[in-house]
């Protein structure tokens, strides 16, 4: 059979991520170090896990409504209402999802038409700019810079708007840069939608990993925002559970309805072992003040000081990270594109960093280095890479 | 005893490691080394940090000793209260921990001997021939699994993809 010629045009043409070919490489070397790793490196904690396994033992093993139960719903609700300054209704406006991921496909298919046209900040990560063609929409990349400090500007957007465009896509605290966007960067960005019909999608997955003092600022929180803003998270990132696939989309009932549409017919429900789990997380988290996120930003908040400094020493200009666990480099200096560099370094010194260009064209020049990692092994990374940058300088 | 945010960082960041050196410190706690050298000897003056000890799992040493956890009745002193008969055990080179507790008995002692011999005879003794000790109750302790927030045989295996976006 020609398969080329009986598959859908759009699947078959979405290039495979820029990931894959290292991660390829990576798995066949024994004692490469990566920094490649978008998954923090804690384990769930316990009290999360035994609550999952609780509910297995007692019998928990069936459908629950569509939107997830209505426990973890009301919890969700008291969350952000708590941490991100938001309030949303548990009963019509908050969708417990399959990660944060199934989030972004529903909210674009549930805006997208044909030709429609999103905005994607570039560089970000890697799924928006595909579920915007799998939606049947066309992504367009709005750049950010380290000038700026990768953040979105008013300007940049305003510059893009046409009467086609759908959507904006918010990725903040960002993947890969590590970029927040601060209060008054979200006014700039509001100001610039304000009279349009384009809605938001903010998603905010990074949400408890900000540091130096600065608290993250929902998009759904800045005056007369609300309306407009589909608010996306999970609890992969925050309460270490990436493998568990538990998100939530939150948006006004009239969307979320939509959204749950899609989810009806697809996802069903959210795992009901996932959603035991992060119901657990979240009241744990009310009751000890969020202890165990506490603990694990302090933990990333040292090893993002010992990779930066160390980028900005061997002359690989870093600007501060103040979110997710990313540093985002420049390797500009050393005369090579990213491609490059990342393959070579992994070749000669079996460190891998994934490539700026893995997450759209404003990524060249720029690697992605994950500091959730031990520090034994941030250390030693930081050691081969300064030999390595030695060693093709003198070239 | 007050200690600054700055001085409780360092605290915690040694109590994982104590390892850490005074440069290593600066750079993960966005501090000056010097200021973290002054917040160490702070924390060391005022017994805050009271030792370095390493964790060790003497399971996996030659050495083989006998550890057991021993509840103590005792009778309190006027104006003394438990202190002084506490210091009167705490001295033994074979009690390794000393805590005051409520409920059914009065002291609840970690002792380590180098056999059971030496151990009996040390309760028997010294221990529960003090005036003031009423009674006592020895229990060997078998095996360790957890020793101050530290598990002691668990595996370290990274189960993440190495490469992820």
């Amino acid at each position: 059979m020609n398969y080329d010629q009986i598959v859908n045009r759009t699947v078959r043409d979405i290039p495979p991520s820029g990931i894959r070919k290292f991660f390829d490489i990576v798995s066949t070397m024994k004692d490469a170090i990566s920094l490649g790793v978008g998954d923090p490196v804690f384990v769930t904690p316990w009290n999360i896990c035994e609550s999952a396994i609780y509910s297995i033992e007692h019998g928990q093993t069936h459908y629950t409504s569509n939107w997830g139960t209505i426990e973890l719903r009301r919890e969700i609700a008291d969350y952000l209402r708590l941490r991100c300054g938001v309030s949303y209704d548990p009963a019509s406006e908050v969708l417990v999802t399959v990660g944060a991921s199934e989030g972004i496909d529903l909210a674009l298919r549930a805006l997208v038409e044909p030709g429609d046209e999103v905005l994607v900040p570039d560089p970000s990560y890697v799924s928006y700019a595909p579920c915007v063609r799998l939606a049947g929409g066309v992504a367009v990349g709005v750049p950010t810079d380290a000038a700026r400090g990768f953040r979105l500007t008013g300007e940049e957007i305003r510059a893009r708007l046409t009467p086609r465009t759908k959507a904006l896509i918010l990725p903040y605290p960002n993947n890969p840069t590590g970029a927040i966007m601060e209060r008054a960067d979200l006014e700039d960005v509001a100001s610039a939608l304000v009279g349009t019909d384009v809605i938001v999608i903010s998603d905010e997955i990074y949400s408890e990993l900000t540091y130096g003092g600065r608290a993250h600022v929902s998009f759904a929180s800045i005056p007369g925002m609300f309306e407009r803003t589909i608010t996306l998270n999970g609890f992969s990132k925050a309460f270490a559970m990436t493998g568990w696939r538990m998100g939530y989309a939150c948006a006004p009932a009239y969307l979320a309805k939509l959204l749950c549409k899609i989810h009806q017919f697809t996802a069903l429900c959210a795992p009901v072992q996932g959603q035991a789990a992060a119901l657990e997380a979240l009241r744990s988290g009310k009751e000890n003040h969020y202890a165990a996120v506490v603990h694990m930003r302090e933990v990333y908040d040292r090893r993002r000081r010992i990779l930066v400094s160390a980028f900005n020493r061997m002359g690989l200009p870093c600007f501060e990270p103040l979110g997710a666990f990313y540093a985002f480099p420049s390797i500009a200096s050393t005369g090579m594109n990213s491609d490059e560099f990342c393959e070579k370094l992994l070749r000669e010194q079996k460190v891998a960093a994934v490539p700026g260009t893995a997450f759209g064209p404003s990524g060249e020049g720029h690697i992605r280095c994950s500091y959730a990692t031990s520090t034994e092994k941030i250390e030693e990374a930081v050691r081969r890479i300064e030999v390595f940058v030695r060693a093709h300088r003198k070239e | 005893m007050s200690l600054t945010q700055e001085e409780m960082k360092v605290l915690e960041l040694l109590y994982e490691d104590a390892r850490v050196t005074p440069a290593a410190a600066a750079v993960m706690l966005g501090m000056q080394e010097e200021e973290v050298r002054a917040a160490i000897e702070k924390l060391e003056q005022e017994r805050v940090i009271v030792g370095y000890p390493a964790l060790v799992n003497w399971d996996k040493t030659p050495i083989e000793k006998v550890k057991a956890v021993i509840e103590v009745k005792v009778t309190p002193q006027r104006d003394m209260g438990f202190d002084a008969i506490a210091a009167r055990i705490y001295r033994f080179d074979e009690v390794t921990a000393v805590y005051l507790m409520s409920g059914a008995y009065d002291l609840m002692l970690e002792v380590q001997a180098e056999n059971l011999r030496t151990l009996a005879s040390f309760v028997s003794q010294k221990l529960a021939t003090i005036d003031n000790v009423l009674s006592t109750a020895t229990h060997f302790v078998l095996k360790k699994y957890k020793v101050d927030g530290v598990i002691l045989e668990e595996e370290h295996a990274d189960h993440r993809l190495a490469v992820t976006p």
